[in-house]
């Protein structure tokens, strides 16, 4: 109990200086820059301690039982010698977390109302609510796509430039093809796929099976999992809606 | 301020968030792997969730508001002064001083950042520190915030910036020590998560209400690409200047990590 109170204590003193920036940057535009006082300082200090506990937990909660869980798991299915039933995971992991993802959710309801503004869907609300969940279920199954070949990946211990820069010349090649309106939607589909819990648990899982396949390195071939679910959401919505549908 | 329904809330939240990835584990883990749940992982759990709400609830109430605030008071038309040319982007040095300084705080801040940068540590026997990490990531997101708010003035198309900013990530790739090339490629993703997002995407919106002929729809959503574009080049950078740095001091040799050249 004394341990994790003084382990607790050192990740609560990490997460203030990992605040401390966000705190000065604040405080300055608003005293010095914009020059007003802040408003109400005892309900700003009683959220800053709220956000500094909360880091400090999270942290210690992701290396007490996050982390772990990923590497073991990597290493069971590594042991059980199954591609079938590690594919179907690293599928199921990524289409689960994705398509519940609350920044997704909005992100996909935004696109369908450019979407509707642009004229290439009908204006009323169910139009607009199949386009978006239609937006989603192509997110979702293209960071389950990401995650099967990131596995695969690994597995095969294939190197991962040539795998992400050739994908960003098909998203460039998919570009040119595309109405405007699908491309940024697109282009943001690739920033909020991947979530604060999904992160970790990801990364723990590459880094887990590269460390027990033998003859690969945990460094070069554990990592590069987030880079592929950044990548295939791009991909898939410009294929998808912009060039098979014409933002349809 | 009301603290405490917000925190009720918030795990309300944070707990349904959760809800799909835990289904996953847990069926996996119990009916393919078939092994139990240990107790740790579970208390572990309780732990990120507990904690993510609170992060959550305390970004809500106390920072984001404030943040917000003033990403719209800095945009403001009248902010700029009545002789300022409003498409000029000459007179917004407080917008991108203000764009390149929330970038690095909220970058530093990032949960998801911290746990892959700890991870990057740990099995790197400390060749990778977390914090040299974090801080190459966060100027690279203030590198690349700034870059948007000038293509949102200006009114230059994204894709000329995507475009020309993966041709030089090709080159880097080249250039960089094989080791932190997938790293780096990961940190495109990471950066773009619950701190730096609603900031940023805030800062975007106004941006491109307040000057006239950009459309929010289409021009104030492009600084999440350029938030996850420019790290991926600070991490190739810094990774090359640290191991130009070790080349160069002679009592300390580079340390071979690659596999494929180790014997």
């Amino acid at each position: 109990m004394r341990f994790l109170t003084l382990r607790l204590l050192a990740l609560l003193s990490e997460a203030v200086r990992d605040l401390a920036p966000l705190l000065v940057v604040i405080g300055f535009f608003q005293l010095v820059v914009l020059r007003q006082p802040l408003p109400d300082l005892g309900g700003l200090l009683i959220g800053v301690a709220a956000v500094a506990v909360g880091l400090a937990l999270f942290v210690h909660g992701l290396e007490q039982g996050l982390f772990p869980l990923g590497e073991n798991m990597a290493g069971a299915f590594a042991r059980k010698g199954s591609l079938t039933a590690l594919v179907t995971f690293a599928f199921a992991l990524g289409f689960g977390t994705t398509i519940a993802e609350p920044a997704l959710i909005a992100v996909a309801s935004e696109g369908a109302c450019a979407a509707a503004a642009a004229e290439f869907i009908a204006a009323d609300p169910p139009a607009i609510a199949r386009y978006a969940l239609h937006l989603r279920l192509t997110v979702a199954v293209a960071v389950g796509i990401a995650l099967v070949v990131g596995v695969i990946r690994i597995l095969k211990g294939w190197p991962i430039h040539v795998l992400i820069i050739g994908g960003y010349v098909l998203v460039g090649v998919l570009t040119l093809f595309s109405p405007d309106e699908i491309v940024a939607l697109a282009y943001d589909t690739g920033g909020v796929t991947t979530s604060t819990i999904t992160v970790p648990l990801v990364t723990a899982l590459g880094v887990g099976l590269a460390t027990v396949i033998r003859g690969r390195n945990p460094i070069t071939d554990g990592f590069g999992l987030i880079a592929f679910a950044s990548l295939t959401p791009m991909m898939l919505v410009l294929l998808v809606f912009g060039v098979l549908a014409g933002g349809r | 301020m009301d603290l405490l329904p917000g925190i009720a809330d918030a795990l309300l939240a944070t707990v349904l968030d959760v809800l799909p990835l835990v289904a996953v584990l847990v069926v996996f883990q119990i009916f393919v792997l078939r092994r139990p749940l240990p107790r740790r992982t579970l208390i572990g759990a309780v732990y990120v969730v507990i904690g993510l709400a609170l992060f959550l609830v305390g970004l809500e109430e106390a920072l984001f508001p404030l943040g917000r605030a003033m990403a719209r008071q800095l945009t403001d038309a009248q902010a700029l002064g009545p002789e300022s040319s409003p498409t000029d982007w000459a007179n917004y040095g407080w917008v991108y001083a203000f764009a390149a300084a929330i970038g690095f705080a909220t970058t530093i801040a990032e949960p998801a950042l911290i746990a892959v940068a700890r991870k990057a540590e740990a099995i790197s026997a400390g060749a990778i520190p977390a914090r040299g990490l974090r801080v190459a990531v966060a100027i690279g997101v203030a590198v690349g915030v700034a870059v948007g708010c000038y293509r949102i003035i200006a009114g230059i198309p994204i894709v000329y910036f995507i475009l020309s900013g993966y041709a030089v990530v090709v080159v880097q790739t080249w250039c960089a020590p094989r080791m932190i090339v997938p790293l780096a490629y990961d940190t495109g993703g990471v950066t773009t998560s619950t701190v730096t997002v609603p900031v940023v995407t805030a800062l975007g919106l106004g941006l491109a209400s307040a000057i006239p002929g950009r459309d929010p729809l289409i021009d104030g959503f492009g600084l999440i690409a350029f938030a996850s574009l420019f790290p991926i080049m600070s991490v190739l950078a810094y990774a090359s200047l640290a191991q130009g740095r070790r080349l160069t001091r002679k009592s300390d040799p580079p340390r071979n990590v690659d596999p494929q050249e180790a014997p």
